[in-house]
């Protein structure tokens, strides 16, 4: 276990990144907010990084192992359909992560 | 018999007493959206053998739902504070840009300003946008609607913290098989996903981020995926938005 001088160190310096990422726009661009590349990146960055976050979760999927990545494609599959349907970012990910727990410890 | 509302001192107290009310209505999605994700960080960091009050301080201080699972991990493998720091800003560097279309919308002043903007999460960020594009008519003031906006950010805090607390009481009291539950992460990514097209309606920029998500897992070590790819995203994007202002692609 590490020790609490560590996990209080740690727990700070992830809070003050997390701030400064909020706090960034209100500083720096409280003038330039119309600018158009900012516009544009404002819009479609954060798209992107979605995606790149879904794919980091997954990239440590072994494919050609036995099972590899069935799971998650079920359970990612499940997520889509139910959010298309309901679209209740709550259901969505309820259902997919108990179906994923079911699938992984073998209740199905 | 009916009476006419007496001066302003009870119309105050109503406007206070229906803040309160319609701020409890506006922030109720989120309150089932927070405790169980909550819940769900709290059982997976008491399941590492931490003490609890170590994930109610983490919803306290770090408020940030992707960057405490991530820290999960963080922790677990004593990662260097310059890492976390990184892994942070790259985490939420989307915060950066969605903060951009709040910086006119913004009415909290002075010490309640700095708070709505510490708890700016993606929720809290898409309850204000929402309710300051409908709610003009209700509360007049810049003040009023100041007042609103720190009280919606203070109920989804609580939310939170209840959330990891509970979590973690549970997970250090009962014993509960967890394998999968941070599958989570990747649901939340999904629908954030689906979210994102959805509200732009353009492919372009799930191809460049999967261009380059495959490019760096195939060229980098995979630990490193995230700020390569961020990178190369952010480059491409720049092209993209370059090309389009001289009108070579729409």
């Amino acid at each position: 276990m590490e020790s609490p001088l560590y996990i209080v160190t740690f727990i700070l310096t992830m809070g003050f990144a997390t701030v400064v990422t909020r706090a960034a726009p209100f500083m720096l661009f409280s003038k330039q907010g119309e600018h158009p590349v900012l516009i544009f990146l404002g819009r479609y960055l954060p798209p992107a990084v979605m995606l790149l976050l879904l794919i980091y979760c997954v990239k440590d999927i072994n494919w050609f192992v036995n099972k590899g990545g069935i799971n998650e494609v079920v359970a990612l599959s499940v997520v889509t359909i139910a959010h298309l349907l309901f679209r209740n970012s709550l259901i969505s990910i309820l259902l997919g992560t108990g179906l994923y727990m079911a699938l992984r410890q073998g209740v199905i | 018999m009916t009476v006419a509302p007496p001066p302003s001192s009870i119309e105050q107290t109503d406007l206070e007493q229906s803040f309160t009310k319609d701020a409890l209505k506006t922030t109720l999605p989120v309150l089932f959206g927070y405790v169980p994700m909550g819940m769900a960080f709290g059982l997976l960091l008491a399941d590492q053998g931490y003490a609890w009050y170590w994930a109610t301080l983490m919803g306290l201080l770090i408020f940030a739902g992707a960057a405490q699972f991530m820290a999960i991990g963080l922790l677990a493998a004593h990662a260097g504070l310059f890492e976390v720091a990184m892994t942070t800003l790259l985490l939420n560097s989307r915060h950066v840009f969605y903060g951009l279309s709040l910086i006119h919308s913004l009415k909290a002043k002075g010490w309640r300003r700095l708070y709505v903007i510490f708890g700016l999460t993606d929720e809290t960020y898409s309850l204000l946008t929402a309710h300051h594009a409908t709610s003009n008519q209700k509360y007049q003031t810049n003040e009023d609607e100041g007042k609103f906006q720190f009280i919606i950010t203070a109920l989804n805090q609580s939310y939170w913290v209840a959330g990891c607390t509970l979590g973690a009481l549970l997970g250090s009291i009962i014993t509960f098989d967890t394998t999968g539950l941070d599958f989570t992460l990747p649901a939340l990514f999904m629908v954030l996903v689906i979210e994102q097209y959805k509200a732009t309606r353009k492919l372009f920029p799930f191809i460049i981020a999967l261009i380059c998500a495959v490019t760096s897992l195939t060229l980098f070590d995979s630990d490193s995926m995230l700020l390569i790819s961020i990178t190369m995203t952010l480059v491409l994007l720049l092209g993209t938005q370059q090309f389009q202002a001289k009108g070579v692609i729409k």
